[in-house]
Formats: structure tokens, sequence, C-alpha cells
């Protein structure tokens, strides 16, 4: 270990506002590009999901034995 | 050998392969780049002349370097696109472009927090500086230009043509420091030499390096993924992936 | 390979190369305003405007470092080890200053060959290491000093 406690390893000898400042914004923005990447691609699959499930049911087997009800619009 | 390169063309075989890697990347990674920090921060020795000041350097050299070797792998894919009009090379441009302009500015933010301490000034217009804003400009231009643009093709050409423009930029970024006076020292490490960096330095060093291109890695795999399923929204495998992962 | 992709390629090398000697040749023409400094010697040979305000820089001579006991004013040399400028400066010097160290410094030069500063940054080396090491290259560098005869005490009075 470079330091002798908790207290010197933050402070380092002046210097810790700058290093922890940069180690701060380094993981911020790093997380925060990962989060908002994973949440884009849950969120395109949840879109193709809603744009198809009406389409899936008409086509799959158990689709045959019920008719779909189209309620009229007046 | 051609066969492998029109596999990697599949955006459906791509997809597959980049859910196999992605765990490895992300937790290698994850794993290199904090021991690396904990090495660095905690246990490497104090410069004998910067002090505790120049631990900034654990995470300042990995975000530059990866900052311009994604701009080169844009390059490569750039020429992919123009020479044999590879879908997956313009999926590759548009996912990475954001992920390094925010290299590029940790970069320069990282520098400008350790150049207040060390040289006395946040900011210089020196050679090495300015080209790496010209850098964070040119990530900037290729977000606009491929946003600005709705036909699918002609957008993916013109920024592959301004990503090749743009590649030259990146030897003088390289080379600056040998070329101009600047206040930016020159590299620690050349290919050639023996770094001038003691092992208990540079080795933690190179652990975050090696973690940070992994954790791109990841990070690259991960919004291809997302940038294949809005583009081939429409075909079979897509429509059945989307039902598979659903449930 | 195929036709089309050959004259495709060769379309992109020929944009490349076009690219890269334009750029190359404008860096070339402007590389007086791309350094940021003008270093001792190009000072010595006139290079450099006289009273106009330019960056300066070099490497702090060893022993020349003169500080003035009633105001913050100091007066140190910097080289390049072929020539050397006098430098004037009045203010608070970054951490890192000291003999045998970078300086880039802000100002004028008046028309005797002094370099009045009003900023002085400090550049440092690429070169890192522990302070234990340090003071270890050092000690050895001063017995090497101390056999040879020179005289090591200069460099510590000013």
């Amino acid at each position: 270990m470079a330091f002798d406690s908790f207290g010197a390893f933050m402070i380092m000898e002046g210097h810790g506002p700058y290093v922890w400042t940069c180690y701060f914004v380094f993981f911020l923005l790093m997380g925060t590009v990962s989060l908002w990447s994973l949440r884009q691609r849950r969120a395109v699959i949840a879109q193709h999901r809603r744009a198809e499930s009406p389409r899936v049911r008409e086509k799959s087997p158990a689709g045959a034995s019920f008719t779909r009800i189209e309620p009229s619009q007046d | 050998m051609w066969q492998i390169f029109h596999k990697l063309g599949s955006p459906k075989w791509f997809f597959g392969i980049a859910s196999k890697l992605m765990p490895w990347l992300l937790w290698v990674g994850l794993s290199l780049l904090a021991a690396g920090i904990v090495w660095g921060l905690g246990f490497a020795p104090k410069d004998y002349l910067q002090g505790n000041s120049y631990r900034i350097i654990f995470i300042h050299v990995p975000a530059a370097l990866l900052a311009q070797s994604v701009y080169m792998m844009m390059a490569v894919a750039g020429l992919v696109t123009l020479v044999w009009r590879m879908k997956l090379a313009d999926v590759f441009v548009r996912a990475v472009a954001p992920v390094g302009a925010i290299l590029t500015f940790l970069a320069l933010f990282t520098g400008a927090v350790w150049g207040k301490p060390t040289w006395g000034t946040w900011w210089i217009w020196d050679a090495r500086l300015t080209s790496m804003l010209i850098l964070l400009f040119l990530y900037f231009g290729v977000m606009a230009l491929g946003a600005a643009i709705s036909d699918e093709k002609s957008s993916a050409r013109a920024v592959a043509v301004l990503v090749l423009v743009g590649v030259v930029n990146i030897p003088i970024i390289k080379y600056s420091v040998e070329w101009w006076n600047t206040l930016h020292q020159p590299a620690t490490f050349k290919l050639t030499e023996k770094p001038s960096m003691p092992a208990e330095m540079w080795v933690p060093l190179l652990l975050s390096v090696l973690g940070l291109y992994l954790i791109f890695g990841w990070l690259a795999c991960l919004r291809m993924q997302t940038e294949i399923l809005v583009r081939e929204g429409r075909t079979r495998w897509v429509k059945e992936l989307v039902q598979a992962r659903g449930n | 390979m195929h036709p089309i992709r050959k004259k495709r390629l060769t379309i992109v090398l020929f944009l490349l190369a076009g690219v890269s000697v334009a750029v190359g040749l404008t860096t070339y023409a402007l590389r007086q305003n791309i350094n940021l400094f003008y270093d001792p010697s190009q000072i010595a040979e006139g290079e450099a405007p006289v009273d106009v305000r330019i960056r300066a820089g070099g490497m702090v001579e060893e022993g020349s470092v003169r500080r003035d006991p009633e105001s913050l004013r100091v007066e140190f040399k910097v080289t390049d080890f072929t020539s050397s400028v006098l430098m004037e400066y009045t203010g608070i010097l970054p951490d890192l200053f000291a003999e045998g160290q970078g300086v880039v410094a802000m100002g004028r030069l008046d028309g005797q060959g002094r370099f009045v500063a009003d900023q002085v940054l400090a550049k440092h080396d690429e070169n890192y290491m522990s302070p234990e090491v340090n003071e270890a290259l050092e000690k050895a560098a001063g017995k090497r000093a101390a056999m040879s005869g020179a005289e090591s005490e200069s460099a510590v009075s000013y």
C-alpha cells in the first residue's frame, strides 16, 4: 500500500480532488453509456414484440380455433 | 478465408457470436480494469516529480489510446463499406461512434484535470491537445452526418467517406509531440524501447488498458446488436429471436 | 478481386492519398504556428519576433535560478543545450518548476535578448520514477561528480 491510512489515500497529499474527480467522471460516463446501451436494446426488442404479437397469434395453430373480433368503430 | 469474410457479413451469424462473447468480454474486462485501477491508485509508488497526481494516468492513457483505436477500427470499417458494401461494417461505425466520442472526451477531461496541478494550466492550444479536440469533433461529425441522411445506403457511404478523410488526424495526434514543440510530453511507451517507467507503474497501466479494450468490445457488441435489431426488424430470424427472448 | 471492387478500392486509396498530401502540406506550411513555443536556438538566431507576445520554452539551466529576496521576481536561464535565454518572471511558479526541468513561458523578448514572462508553465518529461529510485540515482550521480572533482556545491547555492 502506498498510503498509511484511508484518510491519506483520499487526500493524496493535496492531489486527491484532481484524481478523484477524474475517476468519478470516468465511471459516471462509462456507466451511463453502458446502461443506456442495455436499455436501448431492451427497448428495441420490446417494440418488435409489441409490433409482432397480434400477427403471430393469428398465424399460430392455436389461433385457428378462435376468430378475432373487430368491434365496429361507431 | 473468403467464407469467413462473408459469414462475418451476415448479421444473424454475428448476432449469435456476439451473444456468446459478450459475458466474457464484460467480466474479464471489468476484472482487468478493476485490478489495474486498484493497483494504480493504492499500491503503485508515487512519481518523484508529480507526486500522486500522476495516478490519473491509469484512466487517461487507456481512454486516449482507445479513443484513437476506435477511430482506426471505424476507418477500416469505412473502407469495407465503400469497397465491399458490407452492411455490418456500417453497423459497426454507427454503433461505436458515440462510444469513441465519450472516450475522447474522457481523455481530454482527465488530461485537463491532470494538467492543472502539473503544468499549471487546464488547457493550452498545443498540437497534441488541439488534434485530440479535432478527433472529438470528427466523432460528432460522423454521428451528425449519419443522422442527417435518412437513406440507409447513401448515409453509409457518406459516413464512410467522412471517417476515411478524418483518419489523417490519427498520425497527427500520435506524432504531434515529436513533430512540433508541445507542452504535452512525448510518449512514455515506444515499441522499440523499454518503457521509461518502472514495472510497478506500467503493469497496472497495461492491465487497465487491456480491461478497457475488452469493455469496449462488450459495448460494441451490445450496440451493434441493437442496431441490427432495428435494421433487420422485418426479417424472420429477428422475429423468431424476439419471440424466443420474450418468455 | 472483383474488378468493380478493385476500382472502388483504387478510388478510396487515391482519396486518402490526396487528403494526406493536402493536410501534410498545410501543416508543413503552418509548422511555425503549430509549434507551441520558440526554443532558445531559434531565439538566438533571431527567428523569434521582438516585443510580440510569444511562448518560449526549454530546460531550466542548473544553477541559474536567482530569486529576489524582497519580491516574487525570479530570473533563470532556459536552455536547449545549444543556446540559452535569460528569463525574468514575477509571480508564483508552478510546483514542478525546478532546475533541470522543462518550462514553457509566455511573454515578450526585449531588445537585449532577455525574455520577460508573464506566465510560466511546467513541462514534464516522459519519465516516471518512484521517489526512492530518483534519490538513489541522484546519490549515484553526486558520488560520480564528487569523484571527478566537479563542483557539485555550485548547483545548490543561489
